[in-house]
């Protein structure tokens, strides 16, 4: 099976140029190429898994390499990487996007551009792919690129919507900033070590470092360059504002792109490159700050949203956070332990989200209500999410998010006991604020009488990915129980460790996640407190949270003032110096030349053949003497 | 022959492309321009075949070029003469200093 994985990122690739030349008139052929096709790579994933696992530890790590281009003394490779960590996100991207897939044939039912949809997704696949599978950073950076490219396309699917159309530019100009750093990155990498190769690379880090070529703070600086992509595309602080924003694409894209797959690509390539991390200790604290200040500041926001995908988006922020402070804390098996469950029960809550917003064509919170009697499938099953992301004993979350507080713990970076007690507060919120929307949306009576008469349950092929979703959020923990611990023997950076579950920590942040649940429903499902006074007697806070810290504001301030300043230095230096005195200029010299020349020309022409005489002499005495 | 210095005709040839270049710079009837033309070609040609004959006769690449050059100044004494014609036509005059549209 190994030899044939550079087929799953080109098959959706042809399924892409199928649809868009061929096909594209036939809805229905249309999605059963993409569909298909994205089993056939499932299938392909899982073959590729069992074949690896059937390997000895040491022996699983395959990279095979093609030669792209050669500019010598440089050639640039093509390449599948098949280790652990690749594996991993394969069967997470392909797994997700065939059941997105699936459910957008019944979300996306009646969509005039419904074939350029499934092409887009198409394509969006065989870019993560291609990403996921790369061993080398060239290959990596083009799949980066194309993710965001398709990312960009599915946030403006419906281009005729002001706001998508606002949002795909800033997802892409958001992007285009983290990217710079990740270039240069990549760019430093190819000058330094004359190679692109991860494996060559982290070769010669290890033994430069240990013999004293290059210098701790060096490779830190490297490392720290490439972080900037992650923070662009996994959408941390300050690089988040474009996530919230993405939600106006339509509610499957979310989930897929922009809960699953493309935003825990920054979480991917940190995991990917970690070697390069792990080489200088304040690299890694940068890394855990961002991630852990990202996960506590994003849920704030979100216990002050009304629109049911932004809420989501923010949690999916705090959640990311999360992974990137396991990652920085040097827990890399539980941050992408924590990436692969999250991939589950977060696509599961968009779907559910989408599934809701089929039934009554909203995005309002408060304009849903008593949902659970009409929607019975998505309701049971968004409740399993919900129950998974606020980390109750035994679903999905539990494990991973235990798993990353443990981490945090027991980790050597200066302020981790700070970082705990964030992520522990923050995974209060979670619970919190998931609860806040689950008992909004389906609990208490209906709000809009209008949207609930219309609300129905949705098509089976939506409720069917709903509910493989549910069991996977339920039971995809369990591949980490304490003793059996199958994830962590097979994801793993450098030597295995034996990690004891620490019981004790994990019963403290079940007990801090049940408080929030009970707290949540003190507002919202018993009403003993009131929301809207609560809101009234903290107001300052509750507008800026309600307005997300400012963050846009500040930042269309700052385009207002330093960018437009900027501009209006770079116009007037345009007005007056290039077009006036340059432009301008030449031509006035020309003409002013031209007529003083002119003066020459009499007419005469005695005149001339005086000069051309007169020139001959001269001539003649400056060469005789 | 052999008997006059090579000099003497060089100073032929200069006194004669003089007055040739004389009456190009100074006279204003279009004709006499052309006629000092032919007197400075005419200096050129003696001044080529005395070097031809007190350098060496064999290689006869002076007397050649004397040959071209009195046939190309046959052919620019035509043209120039019809010039003058059309110009003489134009403006009843063969006033060089009449001749300047060209002036900047």
């Amino acid at each position: 099976m190994i030899e044939y994985s550079w087929l799953i990122p080109t098959m959706p690739a042809l399924a892409y140029a199928v649809i868009i030349l061929f096909t594209r008139r036939s809805k229905v052929l249309s999605g059963l190429i993409s569909i298909l096709t994205m089993a056939a790579c499932l299938g392909l994933s899982v073959g590729i898994l069992i074949e690896v696992l059937a390997k000895a530890p040491a022996d699983r790590v395959i990279s095979i390499s093609w030669s792209w281009l050669e500019i010598p003394p440089w050639t640039a490779h093509v390449g599948v990487l098949i280790d652990p960590l690749s594996v991993n996100m394969l069967l997470v991207v392909t797994l997700i996007s065939l059941l997105v897939q699936i459910y957008s044939w019944g979300y996306m039912h009646g969509e005039v551009r419904f074939s350029s949809y499934y092409s887009y997704l198409s394509l969006f696949t065989s870019s993560m792919l291609l990403l996921v599978l790369s061993n080398n950073f060239l290959q990596i950076f083009v799949g980066w690129e194309l993710v965001g490219l398709c990312s960009y396309l599915l946030i403006g699917f419906w281009y005729f919507k002001p706001e998508a159309a606002d949002a795909c530019k800033k997802a892409f100009v958001v992007n285009r900033v983290g990217d710079m750093g990740f270039l240069m990155g990549v760019i430093t990498i190819g000058m330094v070590f004359q190679t692109f190769d991860f494996a060559e690379v982290e070769k010669m880090v290890s033994t430069g470092v240990a013999n004293g070529t290059f210098q701790t703070g060096f490779i830190a600086g490297i490392a720290l360059l490439l972080f900037c992509g992650a923070v662009g595309k996994s959408a941390q602080f300050p690089l988040h504002v474009w996530l919230p924003d993405a939600m106006e694409g339509p509610t499957p894209v979310s989930a897929l792109i922009h809960a699953a797959t493309m935003v825990a690509a920054g979480v991917f390539m940190v995991a990917r490159t970690y070697s390069l991390f792990l080489v200088d200790q304040h690299a890694m604290t940068v890394v855990a700050f961002i991630g852990g200040f990202t996960a506590l500041f994003a849920a704030s926001i979100a216990l002050a949203q009304d629109d049911i995908k932004r809420i989501l988006a923010y949690s999916t922020l705090s959640q990311l956070g999360y992974m990137i402070m396991a990652l920085g804390v040097g827990g890399y098996t539980s941050g992408m332990f924590h990436l692969t469950t999250h991939a589950c029960f977060k696509a599961l809550l968009f779907l559910g989200a989408g599934s809701v917003i089929h039934g009554v064509h909203n995005q309002d919170i408060w304009k849903m209500g008593g949902l659970w009697k009409k929607m019975g499938i998505t309701a049971a099953t968004f409740v399993i999410a919900t129950l998974a992301i606020a980390g109750i004993f035994p679903l999905a979350g539990f494990w991973s998010k235990d798993a990353i507080l443990a981490a945090v713990y027991e980790s050597q970076i200066p302020g981790h006991i700070v970082l705990y007690f964030a992520a522990v507060f923050t995974a209060f919120l979670t619970a919190f604020y998931m609860f806040r929307l689950f008992f909004v949306v389906f609990t208490g009576e209906p709000r809009d009488h209008h949207a609930h008469d219309h609300a129905h349950e949705s098509p089976f092929t939506m409720t069917i990915p709903l509910m493989i979703l549910a069991i996977l959020s339920i039971s995809v923990g369990w591949l980490n129980l304490p003793g059996f611990d199958a994830y962590s023997k097979f994801v793993y950076h450098g030597e295995f460790h034996e990690e004891v579950f620490n019981w004790t920590m994990a019963w403290a942040s079940l007990l801090v996640a049940i408080a929030g649940i009970i707290l949540s429903a003190l507002f919202y499902y018993w009403k003993v407190f009131s929301a809207e006074k609560t809101a009234e007697t903290f107001k300052p806070i509750y507008l800026l949270l309600k307005n997300k810290y400012y963050v846009d504001e500040f930042y269309g301030w700052m385009v207002k003032k330093f960018v437009f300043g900027l501009a209006s230095i770079c116009t007037w230096f345009d007005d007056n110096v290039v077009d006036d005195g340059m432009v301008d200029g030449s031509g006035w010299i020309t003409r002013k030349m031209g007529s003083l020349f002119s003066l020459t020309q009499t007419g005469y022409v005695q005149n001339y053949a005086l000069v051309i005489f007169g020139a001959v002499a001269v001539i003649y005495l400056m060469v005789s003497f | 022959m052999n008997s006059i210095p090579v000099l003497h005709f060089l100073y032929l040839s200069i006194i004669l492309f003089s007055i040739g270049l004389f009456g190009v710079l100074i006279r204003k009837n279009a004709i006499s321009v052309l006629m000092g033309v032919e007197l400075m070609l005419n200096a050129v040609n003696i001044n080529y075949l005395a070097f031809a004959k007190y350098w060496n006769w064999n290689t006869l690449t002076g007397p050649v070029f004397v040959v071209f050059v009195i046939t190309i100044a046959a052919a620019e004494a035509a043209v120039a003469l019809a010039i003058i014609i059309s110009i003489y036509r134009q403006m009843k005059s063969t006033n060089v200093d009449e001749v300047h549209y060209l002036r900047g």
